[in-house]
Parts: C-alpha cells; structure tokens; sequence
C-alpha cells in the first residue's frame, strides 16, 4: 500500500509539473486530467475511498469537461483544423498514456489485494463521512447549496446573449415605429396613443 | 509567467486540489472524517469557481478576441 501511495504520488507530481509547463492547452488538459487521477490513486491509498470517488466523478469528470468544452469553443477560428491535425500526431499521447497505464495498473494491484486496513491512519468509511456531513458540518452544506446557487446564477448572467444584439433589436423596432408614423419621433414614440384614433 | 486565462484557471485547480490532499492526508493521519468533509466544501466551491471563471473567459474572448490576461485592462488598475 505504501508503494502504491509512492508511485501514484510521484505520477501526480510529474504529471501537475508537464501541465504547468505545456504551450498547447489540450496537451495541459491531458496531463491535469493524468493528475488528478493520480490524486484519486493517493486519496484511496490514504484510506479515503469516498473522496477518492469523488475526485475521479467531480473533478476528473465534471470539471475537466467544462474545461474541454471552453477549449472547444474558442478555437473556432480558421487554423482550428491545422491545429487539430497536430493534435492527432500521435506522439502527443504518449505521455500521459504512460502515466495513465501506471496508475491503471496500480488500481489493478490494489483491487486485487483488496486489503484496505494497512493505511497509516486507518480507514475513514463513507458512513463516517456521511453521518459527520450531515451532523455538525449541516450548515457547511447547507453555504455550499448557496454558493452553487449563486455560481448557477452568476454563469446563467455571464453566458447570456451579448448587449449590442439586444439593443440592435430594439434599435431595429424603434427604427420600423418611426417608418411608420411618418419620421415623426413623437409619434413614433407613442405608438399605442397614436393608434388609438 | 503565464498570462493565458485558461492556464491560470487550470493552475488554480492544482492549486485547490494540492489544499484538498493536504486536507485528506490530516484527516486520515488522525482518522476523523473532518479533513475529507473539508475536502467535498473545496471541491463544491471548485465548481462554482470555475463555472464563474469559464463563463467570463468566454466573455472576454468575445470581447478582446484573445486570451491575454493583460489585454483585459480597461480599469488601469
């Protein structure tokens, strides 16, 4: 177990070091995603299998593909094609497929022991975690439920459409009003009392 | 240095996440589930950040057509 934690530990190393020092952020995106399951490998040697979990859903998951998704998203440009015919060079995976198949052969190691007990600390269960979330740390979660929300308003704010469509469609309606009633500004600005008579 | 918005957020993550072992590795020494409670707030505060910082990277793209941190400086701070 302690070797698992060692190896898996010196991979988390080496890989956080290759993101820092990438130019291409996909190439950054590959090692970090290496990384943080490295991270995961040394959360579980540690004897914490919940946030080992955690780390590979959330962050590995959820949060690298927002990532991804940003990347995608802004390499809409005419080099995009030039740029993802490099990506696909092949060599490029390399590194982390070394990694990763260090880690993997890791966990193999690991579940196949399937002695969890020899950690240095002890095993802290996810019924442990789960009674002390929802006892004293109630009203951590209950901050973190409303910085989610926030967070959710706060993106839905950002990713809005932006400000120079919308005054261009009114820009557009004012313009058709003042067609309408002749050029007259007055009028065009009161358009229901001039449709009254 | 690095002035590309998307590394600087990536590095943040390390950043958070190199808390986060800090935080479980205590825990674990001392076998109490406080350090991996901690970890699951800086995982949840995590998301919201980068939800947030994404969001703003895809404005600011929109705007200055680059990702140069320094090109953002219209406030001369």
């Amino acid at each position: 177990m302690e070797v698992a934690f060692y190896i898996a530990g010196i991979v988390a190393i080496v890989s956080t070091v290759l993101t820092i020092t990438r130019l291409n952020a996909v190439h950054a995106l590959l090692y970090l995603i290496v990384s943080l399951l490295a991270v995961a490998v040394v959360f579980y040697a540690m004897g914490a299998p919940l946030v080992a979990a955690l780390e590979v859903i959330i962050y590995a998951g959820a949060i690298m593909v927002l990532f991804v998704f940003v990347i995608m998203m802004l390499n809409l440009g005419k080099r995009a094609a030039i740029a993802e015919g490099q990506w696909m060079q092949g060599n490029v995976w390399v590194g982390p497929v070394l990694l990763s198949a260090v880690l993997i052969a890791e966990v193999v190691y690991l579940i196949l022991r399937a002695r969890l007990t020899e950690s240095a600390g002890g095993v802290v269960d996810p019924k442990q975690v789960g009674l002390a979330l929802y006892g004293p740390y109630l009203i951590g979660v209950e901050l973190s439920s409303m910085l989610l929300l926030g967070a959710l308003v706060g993106a839905c704010h950002l990713g809005r459409p932006v400000l120079e469509k919308a005054e261009g469609r009114y820009d557009r309606n004012s313009d058709g009003a003042r067609a309408h009633s002749g050029g007259n500004p007055i009028r065009a600005g009161a358009r229901g009392a001039s449709d009254a008579p | 240095m690095r002035r590309n918005l998307i590394f600087i957020l990536m590095s943040i993550e390390i950043m958070l996440n190199g808390t986060g072992v800090a935080f479980v590795a205590a825990g674990s020494r001392w076998g109490q589930p406080d350090g991996q409670i901690m970890f699951l707030f800086i995982l949840a505060m995590a998301a919201a950040e980068v939800s947030v910082g994404l969001a703003l990277v895809l404005r600011l793209y929109h705007l200055h057509h680059n990702l140069d941190a320094d090109a953002a400086n219209e406030m001369r701070g």
